[in-house]
């Protein structure tokens, strides 16, 4: 080819070299052993005092773990089990405790004839989370929404439901597989009704008082249509203050009237009938909802030109962040009711999740901002030149990518809060870590019994938390668009 | 530096008309106590092809900036087809509409394909219905060359390409007016050929163009003015032949030898 040239001096290429596969090095694995975990002295050392600090943990606990006991009444005979089969002495896990407790660790004292309620709610919320998270994957919404079907179904008829619930949650879970294939947009008016649908079900009471805050939305929407002729920015004041008007002064006394009119109801459930794993998902859930969108209009606040606007953010940020999450709870439960009127009964939980979720926001905005501060100022100078106003700059052009960015931020705050609920123990609600576990071991026949609960709660958290980090994960991937 | 223009210009729709695009009276700028922009007076008629050179921190780019109210102006008037630039929001974003502008560094939006970064405005801003703000996009897309990276996102092309779609970005605004700041200063040479033929046709078509560049062809070859500015002052302005052959100004000959003179 070109050698000759290349030797001398004035070299003119006559032939352009094609693109070539990559030399083959070794097998897959011992090339892999070799680069991660044995690459030099100080690689093979670290990975020895890997492996034996691995097996010392394994030889200490596998025992424990092996001789586990899953059937037994009470720790006792759980003893005797392992006494019997493994020899005097022998040491064993309980986890029969989790067998036998496992309705008190889910439900907390719900109603046993109720507990159909709470689990059609859980179902039904991956219903309303399919279109949301994942709106893209077609194949992915059609295995949530497929399991979600098939285990809720399940669950709910050997739950007991009434028939007519069973009816309903079959046309709920099967209609929404079935619009998902084709509208799965319309799934979305499901996921907006949800919160109400489930706040319902879980606490049960009159239909009339969910209509009545449906209607608020209703009056919220005109006024908004009305004043929108006028203004934008007015639009947005007209339509809060009306359905604040209609919830504070009218909605209660127009429920209760149609509730005596034609009465339609399912049975209350009290707050503190709530418990377990039902009371950390209820804050959880609702705490993530809602510290999402207060946070982004924090972040944007607090980056406002308007001093005022700007002044509150800061004082609001700054004053939750500084305070301990249990002062803020002690504040819920105690203080609070020193300030609100004499009578008004402002249920506990719903006092609880304003609590987390004001302090999740505020953390929340501050993750934001930096998404919004990572952005290059000619992204708005685009936006801007583009005659795009603000709030559509914002929602258009800024938000998607700040948020974008935001997502691992976001997440370790949503998973931070989730496993805070645990601390409700402090104010009297059954968390399942605390509260529940101790309930259990105040029973004569779990009297005792110490690190099985923990582990189970700790275990269940786990997955959680770790199906919300996975979740982000491929949320990051799905939205990666510099792929070059 | 400058490209050599080689190709012919058509200048048969190339016609200044005596309507007022632009008009800056008595315009000045401060950052913070730093006098950037002083005195500017400049009238700008429909159809005008200008070029506004000089020496970096003179202040261009602030002058073409504040036309569509990016910076601020903070004494004198600007009126940008006949509507004031003020403090109020209205006449901003109504500016804003009838004005497009290509930057330096292409701002797309990265989030976005390059048909969306296209129809995004047009819906948004102008309520045009989906089907025919995408139909418009494709017909510019097509006229800068690159209808086939529609469904691409920006991260995918080439700087020129990228040019080359912010530019029809703005078009799809149909914007009466187009502010260039320096838009080929950050491409490779290979690519900065491209984005100034998009703009020769640009201007070929009777677009009021403002453009602050350092390519002294595109100067010579399409703009009917050229604007020397430097310490935040117009130091002299004439059409691009006395410009480059007559200079007046020592400044501007020193400009001139600086960057044509080798």
């Amino acid at each position: 080819m070109s050698e000759i040239h290349a030797e001398t001096v004035a070299f003119v290429r006559e032939t352009m070299l094609p693109a070539e596969a990559p030399p083959a090095r070794e097998a897959g694995a011992v090339k892999w052993l070799r680069e991660n975990l044995f690459s030099g002295p100080v690689n093979t050392l670290l990975t020895l005092l890997g492996l034996g600090i691995i097996w010392f943990l394994v030889s200490h606990f596998w025992d424990w773990f092996a001789h586990s006991v899953w059937s037994a009444n009470s720790l006792s005979e759980c003893r005797q089990i392992i006494a019997e089969t493994w020899g005097e002495g022998a040491r064993g896990a309980c986890f029969a405790v989790i067998r036998e407790r496992w309705n008190q660790y889910v439900y907390g004292f719900y109603p046993s004839d109720l507990y159909w309620r709470p689990t059609l709610v859980f179902g039904l919320l991956f219903v309303a989370l399919a279109p949301v998270l994942f709106s893209e994957s077609r194949s992915l919404r059609r295995l949530i929404l497929g399991l979600t079907t098939a285990v809720t179904l399940i669950l709910l008829v050997a739950l007991g439901t009434p028939v007519l619930w069973l009816i309903f949650a079959a046309a709920v879970t099967i209609g929404a597989s079935v619009i998902a294939e084709r509208h799965p947009l319309y799934l979305l008016i499901f996921s907006a009704l949800y919160p109400l649908l489930g706040v319902w079900l879980l606490w049960g009471g009159s239909i009339w008082g969910v209509i009545m805050v449906l209607v608020g939305f209703g009056l919220g929407w005109g006024a908004w249509l009305v004043a929108a002729r006028v203004s934008p920015m007015l639009s947005a004041v007209a339509a809060a203050l009306v359905a604040m008007i209609w919830w504070i002064g009218f909605a209660g006394a127009a429920a209760s009237d149609a509730q005596n009119l034609i009465p339609l109801g399912i049975t209350p459930v009290d707050s503190d009938q709530f418990g377990g794993f039902l009371l950390s998902i209820t804050i959880g859930v609702a705490g993530i909802a809602l510290s999402l969108p207060l946070g982004i209009v924090l972040a944007l606040a607090r980056r406002s030109d308007m001093f005022l606007v700007t002044s509150l953010a800061v004082m609001f940020i700054e004053f939750i962040r500084g305070v301990p999450l249990i002062t803020l709870l002690f504040v819920a439960s105690l203080l609070l009711n020193y300030f609100l009127p004499p009578g008004t009964n402002f249920d506990i939980i719903l006092r609880v999740i304003i609590m987390v979720t004001l302090f999740a926001a505020a953390y929340m905005a501050e993750v934001i901002r930096g998404g919004l501060a990572a952005l290059p100022k000619g992204q708005y100078e685009a936006a801007d030149a583009l005659g795009l106003d603000y709030w559509k700059a914002q929602r258009l052009i800024i938000l998607p990518q700040a948020l974008k960015i935001s997502i691992p931020g976001i997440v370790s705050t949503f998973i931070g809060m989730f496993k805070d609920t645990t601390l409700v123990t402090f104010v009297g609600l059954y968390d399942p870590l605390k509260s529940m576990s101790d309930a259990v071991r105040a029973s004569t026949s779990w009297k005792g019994i110490y690190w099985e609960p923990y582990i189970f709660v700790g275990v269940i958290f786990f997955l959680i938390c770790f199906g919300m980090s996975r979740y982000s994960m491929y949320l990051e991937r799905r939205l990666a668009r510099d792929h070059r | 530096m400058s490209e050599a223009i080689t190709r012919k210009i058509d200048r048969s729709h190339m016609e200044v008309s005596d309507e007022v695009a632009i008009d800056i009276r008595a315009m000045n700028k401060w950052y913070g106590t730093f006098h950037v922009l002083r005195d500017i007076n400049l009238t700008v008629h429909k159809g005008e092809r200008i070029v506004i050179a000089g020496p970096s921190g003179s202040g261009k780019s602030t002058l073409i900036r504040c036309i569509n109210r990016l910076e601020e102006h903070q004494s004198g008037h600007i009126v940008v087809d006949n509507v004031e630039l003020t403090s109020d929001i209205k006449n901003i974003d109504k500016v804003r509409s009838e004005v497009g502008m290509v930057f330096q560094h292409f701002n797309l939006f990265p989030h976005l394909t390059v048909l969306e970064n296209c129809t995004l405005a047009p819906i948004w801003v102008r309520k045009v219905p989906k089907k025919q703000a995408e139909a418009t996009a494709m017909q510019f897309l097509e006229k800068v060359k690159i209808p086939e990276q529609a469904h691409k996102y920006p991260g995918q092309l080439s700087g020129g390409q990228q040019q080359r779609v912010a530019i029809a970005r703005s078009l799809c605004m149909q914007p009466k007016i187009m502010l260039f700041d320096e838009p080929t200063s950050a491409l490779d040479p290979e690519m900065i050929k491209e984005v100034l033929d998009t703009m020769i046709e640009l201007a070929e078509e009777g677009m009021t163009m403002l453009c602050v560049t350092h390519e002294m062809g595109f100067a010579q070859a399409v703009a009917n003015r050229v604007i020397f500015m430097d310490q935040g002052q117009i130091v002299e302005q004439n059409n691009p032949h006395d410009f480059f052959n007559n200079p007046q100004s020592e400044r501007t000959k020193l400009f001139l030898s600086q960057i044509l003179g080798h």
